[in-house]
């Protein structure tokens, strides 16, 4: 259908993942730049504004962002999609990290851990979460709206005391426990088939350990990617949007309730619990407390900040909120330095910065004085807060909305509807 | 629960004491602690009678609200050093200027980021909720990290501290009897003005806000209202919880904590409840003292701290049986 990309003739074309070619040759070109995006490329790295790409310190905050992503598509499976609110997706995530340090982790000084492979431990903590999900389920099915948010919050609450009643599988509190290293083996032998940590080579490239970790994730987002587009345009992703958006028409219909919620909430934890692992993992050592309200709080962020309901939104979403604190920092960082110096304007930077306790700003990059001005680290917090709040007062929704927004606008140019 | 070992170190060396002695120890105890959660769940309920969504920023103006109480009170002096030296004074009338405050704090927070959100999916206000309590979270905890803020309880401040009185040998400090009667005044206080005719407007706004609004009702006010007092009361909840021995004596980041664990008391009750505020209040604050009393010597088992989990297990099996709470009137969902 050349030079009519919206012309479907067609089911199948018209609910393909990518029905058109120029979105193709995008989706094409963007995967081949994130595969590309942790090597130290030659001429990049020359170009002003992204030249921290490939950078060491950026790759970890990517695979975290990476990671994030596929915690997110999970969310948005439930709350999105199945338009279930859960506040409990840190539950989720810890009782997956949980699973694969019971599972991965290596047993030392009263903490168990059999060290089983990778290919035991990571599936093991998502189908661990996902059975959490399937008995957490049928509550949803009672408890409606904003009841079912509270419960959740509930979890975590009780996930975080479980995790101080069994400092076997969590670690002690506040400490925490290390998490089974990223690596390939077929059963317990002592050098991995594969490490994704370790400096070294594939093929004949030399690649540092940072690298593969991302590459790894990203393999990982790019499956559980497609595994929750491939749901929300089947049956089910159809069933779960009846369901959201008004459950009493949907059971009408023949949509089972309590079927497509329990589904809704196994798939989710389990997208939580492998996410939950891998970051654990990948951290290395964590804690049971990071798996707090804030957290899930993070998520819901990420969603709304997103456009929830959208893959491409949650997406969208997970980079902003996990990139953001760091460029703020950056910046923060920056207009310290400019106002410390001497440029003309460097007066009007001051006006932010706070240098020291006396000194007037809202930003101070050093954490040492707390006080009237914010430290970099609280700024971060207050800015996803706040950005909640104006995109759900101004762009409810969300990243995903100002992009249909933009592309509206070019497609109908020069007409403005 | 280390101020509850202070108060049984006091009971014990009287020798007289026996389990009726700790026992009301702990009733009282509770029932402070009860008050405190019932304080907050009562401003919870009033949000969501009136906005139909709950208000998880509730926390966070009550952290927000403690900072300016401790600033008007000690460093402002507003408007105590007009009044004297009475303590008792300065103390009361700083109250009353804090919670002018907090209401005001309510009120912009109201018109500015709840009002214009009148139409929207429920969801998202209570998300909204979530980003505000970010925000002040962050601003308040920053604030109050700066140095030690004081409340300077008058009852427990100067040169001849009076903390408390005696039942028998059972000691009942003087902070719990006021927060008892804090949160018995806030009732009755909003039973009476659920008679009165703005009341009564709120009662409709809560049954049906399109309905209200075809009467003459001004729904915006009613939200108005519900928000400023939501906010006065959760800045005198925490307050309560701030006082020694029911807390430390200083403002600290946990107040913001504090509304989550009033959550289940408001889910207990029912959200629509005032009623089940009181209820759920006090039976989780009862269950968590008793569970931390009386359950002590199998902490081994159930991990340290596990009275704070008592009221979501709580929480969780009464929502199970009864999805809309002891006294909340269930969603009727016709076809």
């Amino acid at each position: 259908m050349y030079g009519r990309p919206n012309l479907h003739t067609n089911y199948q074309s018209e609910t393909s993942i990518l029905p058109t070619w120029t979105q193709r040759a995008l989706m094409s070109l963007l995967v081949v730049a994130m595969v590309l995006l942790p090597f130290n490329l030659p001429i990049i790295n020359q170009l002003p504004f992204i030249r921290f790409i490939g950078d060491g310190d950026w790759i970890r905050l990517t695979t975290q962002a990476v990671i994030f992503a596929i915690a997110a598509l999970g969310l948005n499976l439930l709350t999105g999609v199945a338009g279930q609110v859960s506040l409990g997706h840190a539950f989720f995530m810890g009782a997956g990290a949980s699973a694969s340090a019971y599972l991965g982790g290596q047993a030392s000084g009263g903490t168990w851990g059999h060290g089983l492979p990778i290919w035991i431990w990571l599936p093991g903590a998502g189908i661990t979460a996902g059975l959490l999900g399937v008995i957490i389920a049928p509550a949803a099915v009672r408890v409606r709206g904003l009841y079912l948010g509270i419960v959740t919050v509930g979890l975590v609450f009780i996930g975080i005391h479980l995790s101080r009643v069994l400092p076997e599988i969590s670690g002690p509190p506040e400490v925490g426990r290390n998490f089974p290293a990223l690596e390939f083996r077929w059963w317990r032998e002592e050098a991995a088939a594969i490490s994704f940590t370790d400096d070294g080579n594939w093929l004949w490239f030399d690649i540092g350990g940072n690298q593969k970790t991302y590459l790894f994730c990203l393999a990982l987002l790019a499956v559980a990617i497609l595994v929750a587009k491939n749901l929300v345009r089947s049956r089910t992703g159809r069933a779960l949007q009846a369901i959201r958006d008004r459950d009493v028409a949907a059971e009408i219909m023949g949509v089972p309730e309590f079927k497509y919620k329990l589904i809704a909430f196994a798939i989710s934890s389990f997208f939580a619990g492998i996410a939950g692992a891998l970051f654990a993992s990948f951290i290395s050592r964590l804690s049971a407390e990071y798996w707090d309200l804030i957290l899930s709080v993070e998520f819901i962020a990420i969603l709304l900040i997103g456009g929830a309901g959208t893959i491409a939104g949650t997406l969208l979403g997970a980079f902003f909120v996990v990139l953001l604190p760091r460029l703020i920092e950056d910046f923060a960082g920056w207009m310290t330095e400019q106002a410390a110096g001497e440029g003309p304007w460097a007066s009007f930077w001051d006006l932010f910065v706070s240098a020291g306790s006396n000194d007037f700003g809202f930003v101070s990059s050093s954490e040492v004085a707390p006080g009237a001005a914010l430290p970099v680290s609280a700024l971060d917090t207050l800015l996803y807060g706040a950005l909640v709040v104006i995109f759900l007062l101004f762009e409810p929704l969300g990243l995903f909305g100002i992009w249909v927004k933009i592309r509206n606008y070019w497609k109908g140019w020069p007409f403005t509807y | 629960m280390g101020q509850l070992g202070i108060l049984l170190a006091q009971v014990e060396p009287t020798g007289g004491a026996t389990a009726f002695d700790r026992f009301l120890v702990y009733l009282g105890r509770g029932l402070a602690q009860g008050s405190i959660y019932a304080l907050l769940a009562l401003g919870f309920v009033l949000v969501f009678k009136a906005t139909q969504t709950v208000n998880f920023a509730q926390g966070a103006i009550a952290l927000v609200g403690t900072w300016t109480f401790s600033m008007v009170l000690i460093d402002w002096r507003i408007p105590g050093k007009w009044l004297g030296d009475n303590k008792y004074v300065v103390w009361g009338s700083a109250l009353i200027t804090a919670v002018a405050l907090a209401v005001v704090l309510g009120l912009i927070i109201e018109r500015l980021i709840i009002r214009p959100m009148i139409g929207e999916p429920l969801f998202s206000i209570a998300v909204i909720t979530l980003g505000l309590e970010a925000v002040l979270r962050t601003v308040g905890t920053d604030a109050v990290s700066i140095n030690n803020r004081s409340i300077r309880v008058p009852w427990t401040e100067g040169d001849n501290p009076d903390s408390g009185f005696r039942i028998g040998s059972a000691p009942i400090d003087w902070s719990s009897v006021f927060a008892i009667t804090a949160a018995a005044l806030a009732f009755v206080a909003i039973f009476l003005f659920f008679r009165t005719r703005t009341g009564i407007a709120m009662r409709a706004v809560a049954f049906d806000q399109e309905a209200a609004m075809a009467q003459g009702i001004n729904v915006g006010r009613v939200f108005a209202i519900a928000w400023g007092a939501a906010a006065g009361l959760a800045l005198i909840g925490a307050l309560c919880a701030t006082m020694f021995p029911v807390g430390t004596g200083s403002v600290t980041a946990a107040s913001a904590a504090l509304a989550f664990r009033a959550l289940p008391a408001v889910i207990l009750g029912g959200l629509d409840s005032v009623g089940g505020a009181l209820v759920g209040g006090l039976t989780v604050g009862l269950s968590e003292v008793f569970a931390g009393a009386y359950l002590a010597e199998y902490t081994g088992t159930l991990g340290t701290g596990f009275q704070l989990i008592v009221p979501y297990v709580v929480m969780l099996i009464v929502l199970l049986i009864r999805p809309y709470g002891l006294f909340g009137t269930p969603e009727i969902r016709r076809v």
